[in-house]
């Protein structure tokens, strides 16, 4: 069979994962860029669950469990301690979600970016704290309904930057990512794995019970994501900016937003704002690229 | 060859003496000194595993459960608030069955702020499953640290190795310091029965159901148990490759003294001076040092105590709505046995209080004449 | 009263080394995907875009691993040919 992507699988099915669900999209493509050799460290998310009770594994390389402020540093110790036993080669990856990353994480994150640490930290985003069941987290766009934003006009606050707050860090390489671009995020998983200092991908990962929409539409919505110009793929490469994608005709935003249920009670003000958000946006990142 | 060294540099000899490959750790007055010279030496190449200079305690302890599941051996130091800073990941650690040893620098926790000894730092952490040596002397800490990780890895367990802030970490005593073939023969490397291997792939830490965790639970208290019984024989077997002997408890001038005092810490040095001049005056006094916090080493306590009639007990520490620790853990001890001496529970020397020679000759004097509390703490002070 | 007694060859940690596949998420369904085998052009955009990992190639065409497979849809949103439909699952 002639494919796009790596033919081998790491993640197993039988996963308890909802149906459609985009973390395991994300999870199962960064596997193919990375290969066998690596150890997984996985923090307080939906992949703790996903990963399989014991004595089950969904996933066919080694797997630790961490903290959920800690993953960041979890992942520099199984680095030193891999070192220290002689073994430069095996890739340590912290697989962490919004909230591990954005809020609860973000100090020892920071922390390991400060120290250039030689593991690669990923970001699965579905916006919201979805393992205890669709709170806030920094990640969560304004205007989106969630379980502790229930009221009229959904969240007040903008989603945190979280890649620009990692660019301050100057990693040795950064991207963004999303399950519906495929071989673009194997890509940069593969480029992810033969870079040494701390690396950072974000990957936007639609979650249907967390964004209330059919789990059919999980593609679509990635999709959506990047052709709206609500999330931008590119990549950082030591302080080297590149779009990787330059949506020029842009879907207006509405299409992303409407047919999720979190953004049922967007106001044509608010969606607009949105809209203006973007465009604005866009316009820097156009300047970047043309700059770089 | 003998140094003179300050408690802290002691501890770090014996990290590095023990080949520790992984140290994570930030700094917290009075505990610092650990770190710099980990990181002196370090530049200097004369310590060669990995140093991360974490951004928080909680990752310190983070990224050793990180460097132990990759299957190196780990150390860390800190004090007060960074022990407290890492509660989480202590109770993690213990259940992951990683044998990291830590030394804790007693500081008395706020708030308010507080820089002094007190032992209610460590003593706070007395559920998390480690192992807790209470030290006396800067060649007791370099000693232990030694033997924490030789009975850590026996019974997989982390271990804390304690010494009292200022008092300990930063007086500088001769301390004789063992030549790293020494340590090597008394501490061969560390060979875990699992870790983190992709030529062996397998998720550790992963959910347990109430049987499962039940019976994991259990097995940790079981070898959590045999640890006093390996404690001493650690001890004995340091004793006979260096000619200093340790054990979990040690007793001072007890063969026939009724009246003892029982402490901890370096107090437990200072008790030895008061019971040398009460046996001077005519008194027969004698001290029990308690030397293993945890597991509580009941066993001997029990065979030491048994024909005691009076033992006054001497806490540098408190828990708030109940009395001194090691007063309350030493009552359950003895509560099974048919005859047991009278123990009067006296508090003193929090947030650093001096705990002087007068002082427990005092508590020594009014426990051996009856007149002790029996049952609410004495919480007592120098008052010069 | 029941004593707890352990096993003193059990292991002092537990590790997961089971591959999950052993879980039958196939149950999940209500609804299944059918395939019209004759309007597939063997894209493999059905292999390539399902969350279960459950879709094999053979001979070019899709072969749904119905033991895992949750009806999620997602391979019936994304073909071309729009060749694969979902169908309501009879209840078992």
């Amino acid at each position: 069979m002639k494919t796009s992507i790596p033919e081998t699988e790491l993640m197993t099915s039988g996963h308890q994962a909802c149906q459609g669900c985009g973390a395991t999209l994300a999870m199962r493509y960064a596997l193919k860029g990375l290969g066998e050799k690596t150890v997984m460290v996985l923090p307080a998310c939906c992949w703790t669950v996903l990963a399989g009770p014991t004595p089950r594994s969904a996933l066919s390389v080694p797997v630790l469990h961490a903290p959920f402020a800690g993953a960041a540093a979890t992942a520099s110790g199984v680095k030193a301690g891999l070192l220290a036993r002689g073994d430069a080669d095996t890739q340590v990856v912290a697989w962490a979600g919004d909230g591990g990353t954005y809020d609860i994480g973000i100090q020892a994150l920071s922390g390991a970016a400060d120290r250039d640490e030689d593991i690669l930290y990923v970001c699965y985003d579905n916006e919201a704290y979805m393992n205890t069941g669709i709170q806030r987290s920094g990640g969560t766009p304004a205007g989106a309904w969630t379980m502790t934003t229930p009221g009229k006009g959904g969240s007040p606050r903008p989603k945190k930057d979280i890649d620009a707050i990692m660019e301050a860090h100057h990693p040795a390489y950064q991207a963004t990512a999303t399950p519906a671009y495929a071989e673009d995020l194997v890509r940069k998983f593969a480029k992810a794995r033969a870079i040494k200092g701390f690396r950072f991908i974000h990957i936007l990962a639609p979650c249907p019970p967390g964004w209330k929409y059919d789990s059919e539409r999980t593609v679509a919505l990635s999709r959506l994501s990047v052709q709206t110009g609500l999330f931008a793929l590119y990549e950082i490469e030591a302080g080297r900016f590149r779009l990787n994608m330059n949506v020029a005709a842009r879907k207006p935003v509405g299409e992303f937003l409407r047919g999720q249920g979190r953004f049922k009670g967007l106001t044509p003000e608010a969606e607009a704002a949105i809209q203006a958000q973007t465009d604005a946006r866009w316009a820097a990142l156009d300047a970047r690229s043309r700059a770089a | 060859m003998k140094k003179v060294l300050m408690g802290n540099h002691a501890a770090t000899l014996g990290a590095t003496l023990a080949r520790a490959q992984v140290v994570a750790a930030y700094p917290i007055t009075p505990a610092t000194q650990v770190v710099e010279l980990i990181a002196e030496m370090s530049a200097k190449g004369e310590y060669t595993g990995q140093f991360l200079r974490v951004e928080s305690e909680h990752s310190a302890m983070a990224a050793l459960l990180g460097a132990a599941t990759a299957g190196a051996r780990c150390f860390t130091a800190t004090s007060s608030q960074g022990l407290a800073y890492m509660h989480e990941m202590l109770h993690w650690v213990s259940g992951a069955r990683l044998p990291i040893v830590m030394v804790d620098v007693n500081r008395a926790l706020a708030s308010p702020w507080n820089l002094w000894t007190d032992q209610t730092d460590s003593l706070s952490q007395r559920d998390t499953g480690w192992l807790q040596f209470y030290c006396a002397t800067n060649q007791e800490v370099l000693d232990t640290v030694l033997q924490a990780y030789k009975v850590a890895e026996r019974v997989s367990l982390p271990a804390m190795v304690i010494l009292d802030g200022f008092t300990l970490s930063h007086v500088y005593e001769p301390v004789e310091v063992p030549t790293q073939a020494q340590a090597d023969e008394y501490l061969p490397p560390w060979t875990p029965e699992r870790r983190l291997d992709p030529a062996h792939p397998a998720g550790f830490g992963a959910l347990e159901g109430p049987k499962e965790y039940l019976r994991l639970r259990h097995r940790l208290a079981q070898d959590m148990e045999r640890a006093e019984d390996e404690v001493d024989r650690a001890g004995s077997q340091f004793g006979r490759l260096f000619g200093r002997d340790y054990s979990c408890v040690e007793t001072y001038r007890c063969t026939d003294a009724d009246t003892l005092l029982l402490t901890s810490g370096a107090v437990g040095s200072t008790a030895k001076q008061a019971v040398d001049e009460l046996r001077d005056e005519g008194f027969k006094a004698g001290v029990v040092r308690v030397r293993l916090f945890r597991p509580f080493p009941a066993k001997s306590l029990r065979r030491i105590l048994r024909r005691s009639q009076r033992v006054a007990v001497v806490d540098r520490n408190f828990s708030q709505g109940q009395q001194g620790i090691f007063c309350e853990e030493l009552k359950a001890a003895l509560y099974g046995l048919e005859e047991r001496p009278e123990i009067y529970g006296y508090v003193a020397g929090l947030g650093g209080g001096d705990i002087t020679v007068e002082l427990l000759k005092e508590i020594w004097r009014e426990a051996a004449d009856g007149q002790g509390e029996k049952l609410e703490p004495a919480w007592m002070e120098d008052p010069r | 009263m029941p004593r707890l007694k352990i096993d003193p060859a059990a292991p002092a940690v537990r590790v997961s080394t089971i591959p999950m596949s052993v879980n039958k998420t196939g149950s999940w369904r209500s609804q299944a995907p059918q395939l019209h085998s004759d309007k597939c052009t063997g894209c493999n955009l059905c292999w390539k875009f399902c969350p279960e990992a459950c879709v094999a190639m053979v001979d070019g065409k899709p072969v749904i691993d119905m033991d895992h497979c949750k009806g999620c849809g997602i391979c019936a949103a994304e073909c071309p040919p729009k060749c694969m439909t979902m169908v309501e699952e009879a209840a078992s």
